[in-house]
């Protein structure tokens, strides 16, 4: 699924990191670790699509229709409601039978009663919870999620916890974490990132 | 580190034409142009000696257009072929594209003085022309002055650049399409008849200025690649 | 086509966005009535035509300014425009969306401006009409899509101005040669046809080039 090779990273003189091998094959759970500014993100972003190396090399088995990348922004606007976004969202990607799925996901992370108001009304765990509905939303087969738990409450965490058991093994997933110990029963592989 | 070293992109070599002798073929150029167009070419029926800086502000506006020209080849190099170099190459085609049109708006200034006894015509299409290529390429600047180095600064300073070479037929065309309407044509100045010794003047003076431009890019070039190695041996040092 | 799919979910959220902050539209139209009215004072009494045809274009022109400065603010702040870049369209259909929304909102501004000029000026020919038309869509379509570039920069609004006004001189010989009129130009073809020239090289370059303006 995700291949890369001394993949590099560095924005003019800033370096971010250097040297990184990864794996992750199908179906497989990578936990990505390490301290703030290690590279956690860029390193995710890259793998995402939404940024290119500076060296090294990657390989992505699947195209931009088929990833979905959970970020430390929402990427929700907030002066539209939740359906509106997951709207625009769900024909963007071409998701078949937008509604029903719109609809399931709303109900599944518990924020169908909100459906009608505006993200900037919704609080930081209802954001990322929408969040989250947004990147399920086309049945991605690969997920790239940046730091996922933060900002959920525990009813919020409890319910990533059963989406992600769920779809553990039938998709692929690397996940950066501040606290691996949540998610190392899922875990295939790990990568811990230098400072 | 010293694989990390290895991984270095060298200097390497833009062409087999070594610099010093670029410089020395500038100077003996630029000398003999020079010489021949205040002692050998001859006076111009209508406008006697001034009209000799005609032959810089032509062969310098000819020379400034190829400096666009090649940062708009250079932008499409790095958009469509991802060639490493060209962002920094087109970079440096645009700074001494600026630097010619500059020298380009001051001759015409002067000649326009000289002639009609203002510093500054409106009616003369390439004089307009260059200052709105001018400021089109101070924006240039600005923009890239505004970002970080990386991908996202070359890729828009690339498609800017696309966009001023479609910009100069463009705004050539609004300019006579322009005169209609803003004043009835007084003042021109016209370029001599060609012939003999003015010929040969002309293309000594415009080879001259395509070789000094080459010699400045290749210059500037050098010197931003040395830069950019120093940059990236103390990162891997680091 | 899917691609024009596209481009209608993108245009929509655009205007939805924009009617619920319900911000620049006003704006636009205070702005361009508040210009006309300082124009008076810098006239002389009985301006011309040709005087009052310029004048009216920069008001245009400033005026479009003010609401594709706005255009790619929700994308920047929230960071949404990752989001719209992650998905599977084609990254042009973001430029033209964007183009197509802000042409909504500098229309709605001229169906005041228009009248207002005629009020307070010259009335307004069937070829001003037109060349507003053909104006336009040179406006949005450049401006939009420099408006993308400058919101990324640190300089932000200070740049959008400056990368645009050389690019639109050609918009204003145009527009202001098609709506001036008789005597000083006896037909507005020429003109009227230079900015259909200038909208579709312009155009063609925005669509294919905007690919590159978003993604590293």
């Amino acid at each position: 699924m995700l291949i890369v090779r001394g993949l590099g990273k560095r924005y003019g003189d800033k370096r971010v990191f250097r040297g990184i091998d990864l794996e992750l094959p199908r179906g497989g759970f990578v936990v990505v670790t390490g301290p703030n500014g290690s590279g956690k993100t860029t390193l995710l972003r890259i793998c995402a699509g939404l940024a290119t190396p500076s060296e090294g090399s990657l390989e992505r088995g699947v195209g931009r229709a088929q990833v979905g990348y959970l970020g430390h922004e929402p990427l929700v606007y907030r002066e539209l409601t939740a359906l509106e976004n997951l709207d625009l969202y769900g024909r963007l990607y071409r998701v078949p039978e937008r509604r029903e799925r719109i609809g399931m996901l709303l109900e599944r992370f518990d924020l169908w009663e909100v459906r009608h108001e505006r993200v900037a009304s919704y609080s930081r765990g209802m954001t990322q919870r929408l969040a989250l509905c947004r990147v399920l939303l086309h049945d991605p087969e690969l997920l790239v999620l940046d730091e996922p738990y933060s900002a959920l409450d525990e009813a919020g965490a409890g319910l990533l916890d059963e989406q992600l058991a769920e779809l553990r093994g039938e998709r692929s997933f690397l996940l950066a974490t501040h606290e691996p110990a949540r998610v190392e029963r899922l875990a295939s592989g790990r990568l811990a990132l230098a400072a | 580190m010293s694989a990390a070293a290895a991984t270095i992109r060298p200097v390497g070599r833009t062409s087999r034409i070594p610099l010093p002798a670029l410089a020395a073929a500038s100077l003996v150029l630029v000398t003999g142009a020079l010489a021949l167009v205040f002692f050998v070419a001859p006076n111009d029926a209508n406008q006697g000696f001034s009209q000799r800086i005609f032959y810089f502000h032509v062969s310098i506006a000819i020379t400034a257009y190829a400096c666009f020209a090649g940062a708009a080849w250079k932008a499409f190099l790095h958009l469509w072929k991802r060639e490493p170099r060209a962002d920094l190459e087109s970079y440096v085609c645009v700074h001494q594209g600026l630097i010619f049109g500059t020298l380009v708006l001051l001759t015409g200034s002067i000649w326009a003085k000289i002639s009609w006894g203002h510093w500054w015509l409106w009616s003369e299409d390439q004089l307009v022309l260059f200052l709105v290529l001018f400021l089109f390429y101070c924006a240039y600047f600005m923009l890239r002055f505004s970002l970080e180095p990386g991908p996202q600064r070359a890729n828009l300073s690339a498609v800017y650049a696309l966009f001023g070479i479609v910009l100069v037929p463009v705004s050539f065309a609004a300019i006579r399409l322009a005169k209609n309407l803003i004043h009835p044509v007084v003042f021109t100045l016209h370029g001599p008849n060609f012939g003999g010794w003015i010929l040969v003047t002309y293309c000594v003076a415009q080879v001259a200025m395509l070789v000094l431009a080459y010699t400045l890019y290749r210059l500037e070039l050098g010197g931003k690649r040395l830069d950019q190695r120093v940059r990236d041996l103390k990162e891997v040092l680091v | 086509m899917s691609y024009l799919r596209d481009v209608g979910a993108l245009a929509r959220k655009d205007l939805l966005l924009e009617l619920r902050a319900r911000d620049t539209l006003p704006a636009m139209l205070l702005f361009v009535a508040a210009i006309f009215v300082v124009f008076h004072f810098t006239l002389p009494a009985k301006p011309s035509r040709l005087e009052t045809s310029g004048l009216l274009w920069v008001a245009i022109l400033f005026t479009a300014l003010l609401g594709l400065g706005r255009a790619f603010v929700p994308e920047r702040e929230q960071r949404t425009m990752d989001g719209l870049v992650l998905a599977p369209c084609d990254r042009s259909a973001i430029w033209l969306a964007k183009s197509l929304a802000t042409l909504a909102f500098l229309a709605a501004a001229e169906v005041v401006a228009l009248p207002l000029y005629a009020l307070f000026f010259h009335r307004v020919s069937g070829a001003t009409v037109l060349a507003v038309v053909l104006a336009d869509l040179g406006i949005c379509a450049v401006g939009t899509f420099l408006g993308a570039m400058a919101v990324v920069t640190r300089a932000r609004d200070l740049l959008l101005p400056l990368l645009f006004l050389p690019l639109a001189i050609p918009i204003v010989v145009g527009a202001v040669g098609a709506s001036v009129g008789p005597p000083v130009v006896a037909s507005p073809g020429k003109y009227l046809a230079f900015l259909g020239l200038y909208d579709l090289l312009f155009g063609v370059i925005c669509w294919a080039s905007f690919e590159y303006v978003v993604s590293e």
